[in-house]
């Protein structure tokens, strides 16, 4: 199985949202102090679009979405249950 | 005060120009047409009472819209559709602008051929004709249930929202570098007595981000407010380009040791503002402040996952039938946005 990696996409997702120039990929997006509601809903909403599977309540967690390095690790972990 | 009775108040009249708002035929005029009796003082009454108007005219746009200023009345139309396209089709454009439901527009036109073509299209309109318009504002639909402070304003709320929507579009960049150019101002403070409609209002109209899906009447907030094991509390926001009104209710149940949310909601006109996790991050610094426990209502309705995402992320997790605050690593207040809090509400944010 390879392992796809989202940190790019993820990165240009929140480039919509956010000008802090250079977050690195371990920075916590809502520490930068940005996260609306309609945000959230769209940083759930990309991945569900992503990996075509939905986010239960239990994994809709914070840090599974606080960085971009959270967001792929939880990404790679959902596809992995969702395709065996 | 069933959802149904609210449906058959007018919210939006529309209407048509030559021979209903104005004497003949403009194009046909020699200068600018003279105003049909009665007609200032029915748009007038009806923009006093929080009922939105719109215009549905087969005409050149311009000169309409010059003959309108010219009267002094183009300020009270929204999004005025003035094309030589069908008049149904007008008004499908002006209840999507809108964001209501056709069911609560009035149509008036002098001819009949187009109150039929609009009928066919939108069963469900009321339509009217030039003849004894005077007497609209005195019959039932037009009267509104409640004037509130909010609903007085209803128009001007709408095209500053107008306003912020073409900013926002012509912005090049970051949404957070938009909001920086806003001048966000939000204050949190006791419902009043006169707020208490407005409360009502909140919770009839917002269903997408109400956190229990229940909805509150005046009387029974009433009795909220006056309850000291209560809090309810009213949030309204203000930008550069004038308020929003009363954008955010939440209702705090006062326990020894403990704060619950029984009820969040925020208009759906706010949801990319921040506006829910602000308050949330003050409400979880003045809980662990004041070494209380916080905790939150959630019932799933199937238009609120945005409210379940946003206490999610605010550090709620689910335990039983409730949702508890870890109150720990709560962000800091973001700078786009001044807070205000009543110091009534004894918040802790220090």
């Amino acid at each position: 199985m390879t392992n796809t990696d989202h940190k790019q996409d993820i990165r240009t997702f929140l480039e919509n949202f956010i000008s802090e120039e250079d977050f690195a990929n371990e920075d916590d997006i809502f520490e930068l102090g940005l996260v609306s509601s309609l945000m959230a809903m769209q940083l759930v909403l990309f991945v569900e679009k992503t990996l075509g599977v939905r986010v239960e309540s239990e994994d809709l967690n914070l840090d599974n979405f606080r960085s971009i390095d959270r967001m792929d690790a939880f990404m790679q972990k959902m596809s992995t249950t969702a395709h065996g | 005060m069933g959802d149904s009775h609210n449906k058959n108040r007018i919210k939006c009249v529309v209407w048509d120009l030559d021979n209903t708002v104005w004497d003949g035929v403009l194009l046909e005029s020699a200068g600018v047409p003279a105003l049909r009796p009665h007609v200032r003082d029915v748009i007038e009454a009806l923009d006093q009472r929080g009922i939105l108007q719109s215009v549905a005219s087969k005409n050149e746009p311009e000169p309409a819209m010059t003959a309108l200023a010219a009267h002094g009345l183009d300020q009270y139309f929204l999004y005025p559709q003035i094309s030589w396209s069908s008049k149904s089709q007008a008004i499908s454009l002006i209840a999507e602008r809108l964001n209501i439901g056709i069911d609560t527009f009035a149509f008036i036109d002098d001819q009949p051929f187009e109150r039929d073509e609009v009928l066919s299209v939108h069963p469900q309109i009321r339509t009217f004709s030039e003849i004894g318009l005077e007497q609209l504002p005195t019959r039932e639909d037009f009267i509104p249930l409640q004037l509130t402070a909010d609903s007085k304003n209803r128009r001007q709320l709408y095209q500053r929202e107008a306003l912020r929507a073409r900013a926002q579009e012509d912005f090049r960049g970051p949404e957070d570098a938009f909001l920086r150019t806003l001048g966000l101002k939000l204050r949190l403070k006791p419902a009043s007595e006169e707020d208490l409609y407005r409360a009502e209002e909140l919770t009839l109209r917002t269903n997408q981000l109400n956190t229990t899906g229940v909805t509150y009447s005046a009387e029974q907030l009433r009795e909220l407010i006056a309850s000291e094991h209560h809090q309810v509390i009213v949030a309204e926001l203000e930008d550069k380009y004038g308020a929003y009104g009363a954008i955010g209710l939440l209702l705090l149940s006062l326990q020894p040791g403990l704060w619950c949310i029984d009820l969040f909601l925020m208009s759906c006109r706010v949801m990319s503002r921040g506006v829910g996790g602000v308050i949330l991050t003050a409400l979880r610094t003045t809980c662990r402040n004041r070494q209380l426990k916080l905790a939150a209502q959630f019932r799933e309705t199937d238009r609120n996952r945005m409210m379940f995402i946003t206490y999610r992320f605010a550090g709620f997790r689910e335990e039983g039938a409730w949702l508890i605050n870890e109150l720990a690593s709560i962000p800091a207040l973001p700078d786009y946005m001044q807070l205000h809090i009543d110091a009534a509400m004894d918040w802790r944010l220090q």
